[in-house]
Formats: structure tokens, C-alpha cells, sequence
């Protein structure tokens, strides 16, 4: 994989970086001028798979997320989210839209859908007590067209 | 997220300023939750003109309200968002539930 910049960081499983996290992905992304809607879509899609690592991955204990964001060749944003939490035991189930271990919490599982739906490309690998690894990429409208 | 609460003659409209997300989410779920229990509005409209991002979190606050007021024998409604926003929405089919204007 070529890659044209980089960045990475850590961070403590807190929800207040939840916003944080989205807050980097707008700073990183800016250099390669995406529309509103691709801005948008790419901070929508971080931020589900951040809550996914405090809310599920670190459920009733904390530990740290790795978020790396690069620029790839041709307009390609990569983004790589990971969590050193509990695991999903089955990833398929985990990805059905609705599918949700957290009801009562008001979550509505849709967080997978989103990442889907607003990302071109999701993969999803987990090891039960291990942790989580989500990597989504999206290409940017070319300029000018 | 800020949440600004209006009501007259049972009709309700809480204004919501800011980002919802997981985090957010859990203060203006109180807020509202509260006013719906304590005040029992016919109706409860959302602006939501002034969220400015939402992710899934979002669904959850809006069907977790919308179900509350129905048992308080009310209606929810939401009203305003923009078109990131909307794209949420419909990603949930929200608008199969709730009256969206
Ligand atoms: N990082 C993670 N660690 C452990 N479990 C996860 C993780 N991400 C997702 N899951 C599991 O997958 C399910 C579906 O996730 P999602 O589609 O985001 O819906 P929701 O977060 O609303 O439950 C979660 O309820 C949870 O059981
Ligand atoms: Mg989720």
C-alpha cells in the first residue's frame, strides 16, 4: 500500500472522544478537500466504529483505541480503528442491520449499517478477548468533476 | 449537545443545538425524558435545524423518545434536520415511525 500521509494516535476509551476522534478525522482530511457530504460521511463513520470500541469493545473496563488515518493514492482516505477490548464472538451476526448485544442502552444497531453504507469499503476482523480491528477506506470524488 | 425546552397548551418543542452522539446523547435523553414524565405534552416536536452531526446514537435518542411519548399517550415528531442528518435518518427508515418535516 502506497501511502501519501499519515497519522496516528491513541486514546483512552472515554466517550468524551468520541468527538475528539471525529475532530482529528476533519483535521487530517481537509488536505485532500472533500465535499461537505464526504466529510460527513467519513466522521459519521469513525465515530460508530469509536462508540462501538468504548460502549462494546471496552464494556465494564477501559483500555485504549488506535486510530491510524492515511491518505492513499488516488484520493483514498483509509482508516483503521482497533481496540484491545472483549472481542465479537460471530462478526456476520454482529454486521446485520438491527443486530444489537446493547437494546436497553438505546443502542439501535446500526452502527455496521452506517460504516457500510457510508464508506466503500468495511472489514471487520475480531478475536473473542482480544479485541477489534475495523478498517474502512472511501475514495473522494475526483476534483473537479 | 444543548437542549432548549418551549411548551404551550400541551404542544412541546425542544430545540437541540450541537452534536449527538454516544456521549451527548446521555444528558438530552435525561432532559427530555424528565420533561415528557413531568409535563405529559400532546405533542413533542425536535428541532433539530441546529444539530450539526449525528451517527446512529442519534436513532436510538429519537426512538427511545418517540416510544415514551406514545405510552404518555403524545406524539413525537422531528423537525428540520439537515441533509447529513436526514441521511441518518433514512438509513433507519425513521420516517416509516416518525412524522420528519
Ligand atoms: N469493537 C467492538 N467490540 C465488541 N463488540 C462489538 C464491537 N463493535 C461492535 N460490536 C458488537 O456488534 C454489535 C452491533 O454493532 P453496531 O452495528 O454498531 O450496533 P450497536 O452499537 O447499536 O449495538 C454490537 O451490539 C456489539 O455486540
Ligand atoms: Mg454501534
Amino acid at each position: 500500500m502506497e501511502i501519501l500521509n499519515e497519522i496516528r494516535f491513541s486514546m483512552p476509551s472515554l466517550s468524551a472522544n468520541e468527538s475528539a476522534a471525529r475532530a482529528a478525522v476533519s483535521a487530517f482530511i481537509v488536505q485532500a478537500d472533500p465535499t461537505v457530504e464526504e466529510l460527513s460521511d467519513i466522521r459519521t463513520a469513525v465515530s460508530e466504529a469509536v462508540t462501538n470500541a468504548i460502549v462494546h469493545g471496552y464494556r465494564g473496563t477501559s483500555g485504549r483505541i488506535d486510530l491510524v488515518l492515511r491518505l492513499l493514492p488516488d484520493r483514498e482516505i483509509y482508516i483503521r480503528v482497533r481496540d484491545g477490548g472483549c472481542g465479537i464472538a460471530d462478526v456476520k451476526k454482529a454486521m446485520e442491520p438491527l443486530f444489537t448485544t446493547a437494546p436497553e442502552e438505546e443502542r439501535s444497531g446500526l452502527g455496521f449499517s452506517v460504516m457500510e453504507s457510508f464508506m466503500d469499503r468495511l472489514s471487520v476482523r475480531s478475536r473473542l478477548g482480544q479485541g477489534t480491528t475495523v478498517t474502512m477506506r472511501k475514495k473522494l470524488a475526483a476534483h473537479g468533476s | 449537545m444543548k437542549v432548549d425546552i418551549k411548551s404551550e397548551n400541551g404542544m412541546a418543542i425542544a430545540a437541540l443545538r450541537g452534536e449527538i452522539d454516544h456521549h451527548s446523547a446521555k444528558s438530552a435523553r435525561e432532559q427530555l425524558d424528565s420533561f415528557i414524565i413531568n409535563m405529559q405534552p400532546d405533542v413533542l416536536s425536535l428541532d433539530m435545524s441546529g444539530i450539526t452531526f449525528m451517527d446512529s446514537s442519534g436513532i436510538g435518542l429519537i426512538m427511545g423518545r418517540h416510544k415514551l411519548m406514545r405510552e404518555c399517550g403524545g406524539r413525537l415528531e422531528v423537525r428540520g434536520p439537515q441533509e447529513s442528518i436526514r441521511r441518518v435518518l433514512r438509513l433507519a427508515g425513521i420516517e416509516r415511525i416518525v412524522r420528519i418535516i
